[in-house]
């Protein structure tokens, strides 16, 4: 059986071709001038441009972190160009005619046509290409509800306020290494305001691309849901196949206010590297929610991409009652690494947070779930869940497992399941002896082993992750 | 039909069939005794073509085409079915989606269209019926939980789903209460239409009580020892295989 999986793990990837487009893109090399010049570009407001600044210099004096279960060479950030953006968006167009037709091409390649007339019903997208937001669709029946659903990089002009008061609240500018590197350099990403009693009349979603070679995306998402609100959001991400390793590092801010509901799914496929770990994309993303009372914010990730994943979406569960979900699905093969899981901070009374973690390792990668639970002193009656299951595909695979739990309060109830299975041969066997091939075996028994992560998507993208795992694994011959 | 003449074939170092014959004609119904190890579950694992167990001589022509060079997918497309001993679970994939990819990969083998899922839904609720399993079962993982005698019966719905040519049941009836035992073979028995074929692995004479096999062989250390009509099944209730062993020392 192993040779068949091998032979299904020597899958292609679908996104990996170049867009030719003539991009303004800064010379490779960070310092406090490269900063400058690229908020002159954004236009910023000096504050912007002094807070990049005091990150930069916070980033400076920090030390890249070692401790996760993933194994790559030293990153040169002298090496990584800034600044990136196609030429046509200097002059910044006002609609989609007058965007460049080769952008709108590129993501019709990859599935995702941004007409508004040809788009998956009810579904408004910001589509950022390198360092910029190209287009964002809907906008205008976004607006009757009073919703924001715009670039950052344009929220910072039309509502400098609301992105000043919310920006770095949730994951302050000396968070960590990567994200004081995402303070400093952010080039663009979504900004969405939901306004207090709305709920959101569409799934709103940011589709990023990379395209430049050596160049980092460094995105930037805040998403604030006010009182009583409720919203959807996916986000989605391919690069070009490329030798060389690109670097990706985002920061992702939620906050919901009270009785507030924020429901963020991403299907991650960066490129990988190929299958002796050559090129692919390191993403070392933060996303992190604070959830005031009664709030709720559920994360759903379907990760099959990148060279090497370090992620950990997580909640902060400030408010009383307030519930924190994640539920993740990180397909790793080829030579591909992934740390990923989630963080759950329980502060208030009652809080209720549950994860559901599915890794599922092929090839010689590596996948690792790493989770914290704190029960902080004030969290009465607080109650977490984790299941984490892995399974295992082939022999020459790892899968790794490091629950921390802390706990300061003796009412909070921490319960912990794991489990670790392979696709065995005799299910192998019984799929092939009724007829299916070893591909769609594999994948059909991988898609079991996800359900209880694929039901929390929103429908149309629940296919689209089935359909994801299924090109992952594709590549088999009988 | 089915044609198999003088089968070697080991699992990893051990040879387990050694010299086996068979001549299966459409619409007959072979019954497969033996003692326990004697390599019937191999007999239906080298039939259709599992990894691990490899041909060493012999050849096996099913309904004309060399049965020992296709692929396990393509034996079962052209219409080899394994009902198996211990089926295995499949989490999380519903028995109904398992079976509906069963039926349609089949069905594009033979180059039909697909069902659609109306339709496959009313065959599929048919056959849980005949099996006397609950709607839900079709809801289920794929033999999650499922007790052994569901399982059995689970296997006995694919039957009658997949309407294969030639079926081999590898202890369909061990572990069935009496009632269960009567649904299995009445499943059995609807697919018998003078064309299909069976294999029926079984310890007891029980099952031949209700499907009455054309033939019944004896396997005992992978080959057929003796060969006869339905007597032969209750000689071996009666009698075991103790002689067996006296034929070996004679
Ligand atoms: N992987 C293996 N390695 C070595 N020997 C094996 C392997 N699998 C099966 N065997 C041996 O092959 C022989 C035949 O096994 P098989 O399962 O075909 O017997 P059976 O006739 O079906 O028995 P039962 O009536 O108990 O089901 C047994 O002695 C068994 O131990
Ligand atoms: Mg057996």
């Amino acid at each position: 059986m192993s040779e068949q999986i091998d032979q299904a793990l020597e899958r292609k990837y679908d996104a990996g071709f170049v867009s030719e487009i003539e991009s303004e893109t800064f010379a490779p090399g960070l310092n406090e001038d490269v900063i400058r010049r690229l908020s002159a570009m954004k236009d910023e407001p000096e504050w912007m441009t002094e807070w990049r600044l005091q990150a930069y210099r916070k980033w400076l004096k920090m030390e890249e972190p070692e401790w996760a279960h993933v194994d790559y060479p030293k990153i040169d950030y002298q090496s990584i160009s800034y600044y990136s953006a196609p030429k046509s968006m200097k002059d910044k167009p006002k609609s989609l005619d007058e965007v460049d037709p080769e952008l709108l091409r590129t993501y019709e390649k990859l599935g995702i046509p941004l007409h508004e007339q040809e788009m998956l019903a009810g579904v408004a997208v910001d589509a950022v290409f390198d360092s910029v937001s190209v287009v964002t669709t809907f906008r205008e029946k976004l607006e009757e509800a009073g919703v924001i659903f715009c670039p950052i990089s344009e929220a910072l002009h039309k509502y400098p306020d609301l992105v000043k008061k919310y920006l770095g609240t949730v994951v302050p500018k000396g968070d960590n290494y990567f994200a004081a590197l995402n303070s400093a350099v952010f080039t663009d990403g979504s900004f969405v305001y939901i306004p207090k009693g709305v709920r959101c009349p569409m799934e709103l979603s940011t589709y990023f691309r990379i395209n430049e070679q050596n160049t980092g995306q460094f995105e930037r998402t805040l998403i604030v849901a006010e009182e009583g609100s409720h919203v959807s959001y996916l986000e989605g991400c391919t690069a070009p196949q490329r030798d060389e390793n690109q670097l990706h590092a985002a920061v992702v801010e939620l906050v919901a206010l009270d009785d507030a509901e924020i429901k963020y799914s991403t299907v991650q496929n960066w490129y990988p590297g190929d299958e002796n770990g050559k090129g692919g994309i390191y993403n070392f993303v933060t996303k992190r929610g604070l959830c005031e009372k009664n709030a709720k914010i559920s994360w759903t990730q379907v990760e099959t991409g990148s060279a090497v994943t370090w992620k950990y979406p997580s909640c902060i569960l400030k408010g009383d009652n307030s519930v924190g979900e994640f539920y993740s699905v990180a397909l790793t093969r080829g030579k591909q690494q992934a740390d990923t899981g989630t963080k759950m901070i329980h502060l208030g009374k009652n809080t209720k947070s549950t994860i559901i973690s599915k890794g599922i390792s092929a090839g010689r990668s590596n996948n690792a779930y790493r989770g914290l639970v704190r029960m902080g002193p004030g969290a009465e009656g607080a109650r977490n869940f984790t299941e984490c299951d892995s399974l295992l595909i082939g022999d020459q695979c790892g899968a790794h497992t490091f629950p921390y739990i802390e706990s300061s309060n003796p009412t909070a109830i921490v319960e912990h399941e794991a489990t670790t299975s392979k696709v065995s041969d005799d299910q192998l066997f019984l799929c092939r002896q009724r007829g299916l091939d070893p591909e769609k075996a594999v994948s059909m028994i991988v898609n079991g082993f996800c359900k209880e992560v694929f039901r929390e998507l929103p429908m149309e993208f629940a296919v689209e992750a089935g359909k994801l795992l299924e090109i992952s694994l594709e590549g088999s011959v009988g | 039909m089915l044609s198999i003449k003088k089968l070697h074939a080991r699992v990893e170092e051990t040879t387990i069939l050694k010299g086996l014959d068979m001549e299966i004609k459409p619409g007959e119904v072979h019954a497969v005794m033996g003692p326990n190890g004697a390599g019937k579950s191999t007999l239906g694992y080298v039939l259709s073509g599992r990894d691990g167990y490899e041909v060493e001589s012999g050849t096996v022509e099913f309904e004309g085409k060399d049965l020992l060079d296709m692929e396990v997918e393509e034996r079962a497309q052209a219409g080899l079915f394994l009902a198996f001993q211990y089926p295995v679970e499949i989490p999380g994939v519903s028995n109904m989606e398992f079976m509906k990819e069963s039926v349609n990969a089949m069905r594009e083998g033979r180059g039909e269209t697909p069902l659609s899922s109306a339709e496959f839904l009313k065959k599929a609720k048919a056959a849980c019926k005949q099996v006397e399993l609950p709607l839900d079962f079709l809801k289920r993982g794929v033999n999650e939980g499922f007790s052994g005698g569901e399982k059995k019966r689970n296997e006995i719905m694919q039957l009658i789903l997949l309407e294969p040519k030639l079926a081999i049941l590898d202890e369909s009836d061990s572990g069935l209460d009496v009632d269960a035992l009567q649904v299995v073979a009445k499943g059995v028995n609807s697919q018998r239409d003078g064309k299909r074929s069976f294999i029926v692995v079984t310890h007891y004479q029980r099952l031949l009580d209700y499907i009455e096999p054309d033939y019944v062989h004896i396997l005992s250390n992978g080959k057929i020892v003796k060969s006869g009509g339905p007597e032969l099944a209750k000689e071996v209730e009666s009698s075991g295989y103790a002689w067996l062993k006296e034929g070996e020392n004679a």
